[in-house]
């Protein structure tokens, strides 16, 4: 293909823009969370005139921002553990004893991939089991929701390991759970770690389950919490984003240092390579 | 064999879990739809197919509902499959260096919290002070600086902006790596034959990509019929019922308890997508089955 310097010259300047689209709104959140509530009134590109550090202390304060963060990193994290290792239990047994019954069951499972939730009738069943409004509930409905795609993407990775890897350890006289344990699940780490992270962002962004399930305030994830901060300082865009910017933070950390890991799950399914 | 070393016991967990919070909320919900359950009353009674008959009926606002939902689907599948399309082409094909930081950029939104991007969009389509209107303004534009999510005509397709803005990052880095499956060779063979840009991209892009465009798509449907949260934090189905769209309402009958209706449109729901499942399955199968 020709490759003159002027095509290449237009390529750039169109991703660049493009990246400057994309990378907008969190550019207004950091330059806005540093000004002062006039400065901020409008929300504007302009940088803050002066650097006002202390609307972090502020909105950590008053927007509970610490006991957000850590039910959040609580949601994210115990239902990311419990969920994968589950996940990747089925996997395994799926993957390696397709027996019609199984065939099926896996089916079934990632049938899941498409299915809604009917959250009316689930309240039901969080009352019966007594998980309503508390933070075991919340957890168990995060490692429910993620179990259809993280089996689906772990099955298909358990069939690159071989077996007589397990042949060897059955010989060597490890039961089931030492083989599992001890064998596989350490040469499944890549696909765990793509499950988890996907789980965990996802978690971190979501606001529905704690929306229809947890009315306590003490309970709230960031993403409720920031809201809710939203709903009583309209008026004061720098508090605001300097909310959100918190918020923000750990996902950004998360993708940044992740990002090889989220591209292999994303592609995984969709095209071969 | 099989029960002995890869046992049953395994799948247990997942089972139960999968089955008491996921399916059995689906299966009681069937059941519940016929009935006017509501936090009104204590009782419980059968009314048949009353719900129904409600949420199908040209007097009421369910149907316009469904018509957005559908809107959006269709509309956001679109705008992210071409942008996303022309984003990977140049990522793969137009520029040589920096293809790696681009995709950094164009696929963060995806990763913000939809609640987040929703917010901040609140401030850029601000009417008069957001940072859109004074861009449109600043170089001219006036015409075009509308009240986005103000004007009920207007509201749902700014939602579906948006949308788009967060989404095409997903869809760009599926097509990029569908994009570099294509053996070059079929490009070379193609420009000695004389094809340009078009032609290319009509015979040998189009082609090649086409199984990765099928899963797109049935993953933004899935997405679309789904969709929730960008519409509640955005304008909450405002303004007036301009784009309400089916799980807004779903919450809309939870929040003020009317549970049975709620229910009989979460199995609306449930059977279109139970639908849809069957043919997210042969797709998964098909290409883990290449494997």
């Amino acid at each position: 293909m020709r490759n003159s310097p002027m095509k290449a010259a237009v390529g750039h300047s169109t991703a660049v823009l493009a990246s400057i689209v994309m990378a907008f709104p969190v550019y207004l959140i950091v330059v806005n969370a540093l000004k002062t509530k006039v400065q901020s009134s409008s929300m504007g590109i302009d940088l803050p005139t002066s650097l006002e550090w202390s609307n972090f202390a502020t909105v950590i304060d008053k927007g509970k921002l610490v006991s957000s963060f850590l039910n959040s990193m609580l949601y994210a994290t115990a239902s990311t553990l419990l969920g994968t290792v589950i996940a990747a239990m089925a996997a395994f047994v799926l993957s390696r004893a397709r027996t019609p019954l199984r065939r099926f069951l896996y089916f079934f499972i990632i049938l899941g991939i498409a299915l809604p939730i009917n959250f009316v009738t689930l309240t039901a069943i969080m009352q019966a089991t007594h998980l309503i409004n508390t933070k075991f509930g919340i957890i168990i409905l995060y490692a429910a929701t993620q179990i259809p795609f993280a089996v689906f993407l772990i099955y298909g990775f358990v069939a690159t390991i071989p077996r007589e890897l397990d042949e060897a350890a059955i010989i060597d006289g490890c039961n089931p759970l030492q083989l599992f344990f001890m064998i596989i699940l350490p040469l499944l780490k890549p696909v765990l770690v793509t499950a988890a992270i996907l789980n965990f962002l996802g978690v971190w962004g979501d606001f529905l389950f704690p929306l229809y399930y947890l009315n306590s305030s003490a309970h709230w994830p960031m993403t409720l919490a920031v809201y809710n901060f939203f709903g009583q300082y309209q008026q004061s865009w720098n508090l605001v984003s300097a909310d959100i910017l918190l918020t923000i933070i750990p996902v950004l950390a998360v993708y940044l240092l992740g990002q090889r890991f989220i591209l292999a799950g994303l592609t995984s399914g969709s095209v071969k390579g | 064999m099989y029960a002995k070393h890869y046992p049953f016991y395994f799948l247990v967990p997942v089972l139960v879990l999968y089955f008491v919070f996921f399916i059995l909320p689906s299966l009681l919900g069937i059941g519940y739809s016929f009935t006017d359950w509501s936090t009104y009353s204590d009782q419980i009674s059968y009314i048949g197919l009353d719900n129904f008959r409600r949420i199908f009926s040209p007097g009421e606002n369910y149907l316009a509902y469904m018509g957005n939902t559908l809107i959006f689907t269709a509309v956001t599948i679109i705008l992210k499959t071409v942008i996303g399309l022309a984003l990977a082409i140049l990522l793969s094909e137009g520029v040589k260096r920096f293809a790696n930081f681009y995709r950094l950029a164009i696929y963060l939104p995806a990763v913000l919290p939809t609640l987040v991007v929703a917010l901040i969009f609140r401030s850029i389509l601000h009417p008069a002070t957001g940072a859109l209107n004074m861009f449109l303004r600043s170089i001219g534009l006036d015409v075009l600086a509308l009240p986005w999510l103000i004007d009920a005509r207007l509201a749902l397709y700014s939602v579906i902006g948006v949308d788009t803005w967060k989404g095409v990052g997903y869809i760009t880095v599926i097509l990029l790596a569908g994009l570099q499956t294509i053996p070059r060779d079929y490009y070379e063979a193609a420009e000695i034959d004389g094809a340009g840009f078009w032609a290319r991209l009509w015979h040998v892009t189009l082609p090649m990509l086409m199984p990765a465009i099928v899963v797109i798509t049935v993953l933004n449907v899935l997405y679309g019929l789904r969709v929730f949260d960008i519409v509640y934090a955005l304008t909450n189905g405002g303004p007036g019922y301009a784009t309400e769209v089916i799980y807004t309402e779903i919450f809309k009958a939870f929040s003020m308890g009317q549970y049975g209706l709620g229910t009989a449109l979460s199995t609306v729901m449930f059977v279109v997508l139970l639908v849809a499942g069957y043919f997210v399955i042969r797709l998964l199968e098909r290409s883990s089955g290449q494997e």
